[in-house]
């Protein structure tokens, strides 16, 4: 089932729900800053030439397209809110190694490719291509999870791209105009990682069990 | 029912279009006083919309100038000024004050330029210092078409120009053997700074550029919050550089022990009589020098970690 069995207006269904909107919106904040913090991480090696910025979006459009494509089909094993948690605590974890590598690679990178476009499209491809592929999968999978009939199934879905697209508005605005002013990059993607756990552990939560089991 | 709905939406849509024409009207009022100025104005004798940026020239037929401007009317400032009466006279004190880096190293036999803007930095050196060799790194390709069709820049033989982020040419350049007597930055705008280019990471590669002794000139801004951090900034990895302020403001580093204000009043001295034809009085440009700390010693220096600059140039200072 979809959704939990015979709850479909209780204050349970509506805790479930929730929470794979928060999954979702976090999702969309976590990929846009990350998107926004790649060109600065880039800028050192390659520049902030134009095309620095195309190979971003472009690792970042086609690592979305086919994490769509990999969310729609884990959503037909056995989905629950857990595994989408799980998603979610995965594209935090394989971020993590740009904090530890990205300079290594990045200065390795800018030696060992002469054309600064496809400098930063492999370096974008390394760094940012697997945690936003899995950052794609949410989205659909989400989807599975919140339908719980044909007739509503609009009504959820729209609502689902508004959380995970306002997500990724927020993301952006508040990286750009304010975290960048008070922390390093290094820091805001700590902080980012931190809020991915804290919002896969609330899949956890005893009232979550309760809605999923 | 029907009938009173129609009507409100009939009203609504007179309401609409009230609106809208008024808004016209408000649009068509702050248009107009550019447009009336307009007979008087510089004329725009070129524009072209680049991959960063609107380049456009503009030219004072009453004052017979002509400029560089990345936005409309100059509303945010001219780039670079040519004097087309005496193209050699440098319209800007900012371009004079960089060349004060001579009265710290005379005689630079290899220049780096980053930032092309209307040329005039390399057109000014390579009549000042015969026998130097000049690169000059330009990120738009537009820009060096504008600064030799409109601002008679060469760009020949002892004037290599590179089309490159400033940034990516520095890193590159460390790699291989070329180093430099003098280099020049001159990639900031008010609109916009390369926050990757004032980093203290950028300045240390930089200083790996120079040769022992070698002199950086950075021409930045002398408002805003930015001041404090970029000076602590250039402090850390340069120590203690002379700072010129105008309108705009120059650091002068060295890498090296910075030379003594007694050296850099006899080098200025010598350069009175060649400084002449560029219009500039080396004397002028000796008094704005100044060892003085001004800034709050204590603001957070810039590092690639941590590079807000555009957010800080908007800030009070």
């Amino acid at each position: 089932m979809a959704a939990p069995r015979g709850c479909q207006t209780s204050t349970l269904a509506r805790v479930y729900r929730a929470l794979l909107y928060v999954i979702a919106g976090w999702s969309g904040f976590f990929v846009m800053g990350v998107e926004l913090l790649g060109g600065r991480l880039l800028a050192p090696y390659f520049g902030s030439s134009i095309y620095v910025w195309g190979a971003i979006i472009s690792v970042f459009m086609l690592a979305l397209s086919i994490g769509y494509l990999a969310g729609g089909r884990a959503s037909l094993h056995a989905p629950s809110l857990r595994r989408l948690a799980l998603i979610l605590l995965a594209a935090a974890l394989t971020t993590a190694p740009i904090l530890l590598y990205g300079d290594a690679l990045l200065d390795r990178l800018s030696v060992a490719v002469r054309d600064p476009r496809f400098g930063s499209l492999s370096a974008a491809m390394l760094l940012f291509f697997v945690p936003t592929v899995i950052s794609g999968m949410v989205s659909p999978y989400a989807v599975r999870l919140l339908v719980a009939d044909l007739r509503g199934a609009g009504d959820r879905v729209g609502r689902l791209y508004f959380v995970s697209t306002f997500g990724s508005a927020a993301g952006t605005l508040l990286t750009s105009f304010y975290l960048v002013l008070y922390l390093e990059i290094n820091q805001i993607i700590e902080l980012m990682l931190a809020i991915s756990a804290l919002v896969s552990a609330l899949a956890w939560l005893p009232t979550a069990e309760a809605v999923a089991a | 029912m029907r009938l009173t709905l129609e009507f409100a939406q009939r009203r609504l849509r007179t309401l609409l279009l009230l609106a809208l024409s008024v808004a016209a009207g408000v649009a068509a009022a702050a248009w107009l006083p550019h447009a009336t100025a307009a007979a008087n104005d510089p004329r725009l004798i070129h524009s072209e919309r680049s991959l960063y940026r609107d380049v456009l020239v503009y030219q004072d037929d009453q004052e017979h100038t002509r400029c560089l401007c990345f936005t409309r009317y100059c509303d945010i400032g001219r780039q670079s000024c040519l004097d087309l009466d005496s193209p050699d006279r440098l319209v800007f004190e900012y371009t004079q004050m960089m060349l004060g880096a001579l009265y710290l190293n005379p005689q630079p036999r290899t220049v780096l330029i980053i930032g092309l803007g209307g040329g005039t930095l390399p057109r000014t050196l390579e009549k000042l210092l015969p026998g130097a060799q000049i690169d000059v790194v330009e990120i738009d390709p537009a820009i060096v078409r504008v600064a030799r069709d409109f601002f008679s820049f060469q760009g020949d033989g002892r004037v290599h120009i590179i089309v490159q982020d400033g940034r990516a040419y520095a890193r590159q350049a460390l790699r291989g053997s070329r180093r430099y007597d003098l280099i020049m930055l001159d990639a900031y705008e008010r609109q916009y700074i390369p926050e990757h280019m004032l980093t203290r990471e950028f300045l240390q590669e930089v200083r790996g550029l120079l040769t022992p002794g070698g002199i950086v000139a950075a021409n930045t801004f002398s408002s805003s919050r930015l001041y404090q951090n970029e000076s602590v900034t250039y402090r850390a990895v340069f120590g203690p550089f002379y700072n010129l302020k105008s309108s705009n403001r120059v650091i002068l580093a060295a890498n090296g022990p910075l030379p003594p204000l007694s050296l850099v009043e006899r080098n200025a001295a010598s350069f009175a009589r060649s400084f002449r034809p560029f219009g500039v009085s080396s004397q002028q440009v000796l008094e704005r020098f100044s060892t003085r700390v001004d800034w709050n010693a204590h603001a957070r220096v810039l590092t690639d970690q941590y590079s807000p600059a555009n957010l800080l140039n908007g800030l009070p200072p």
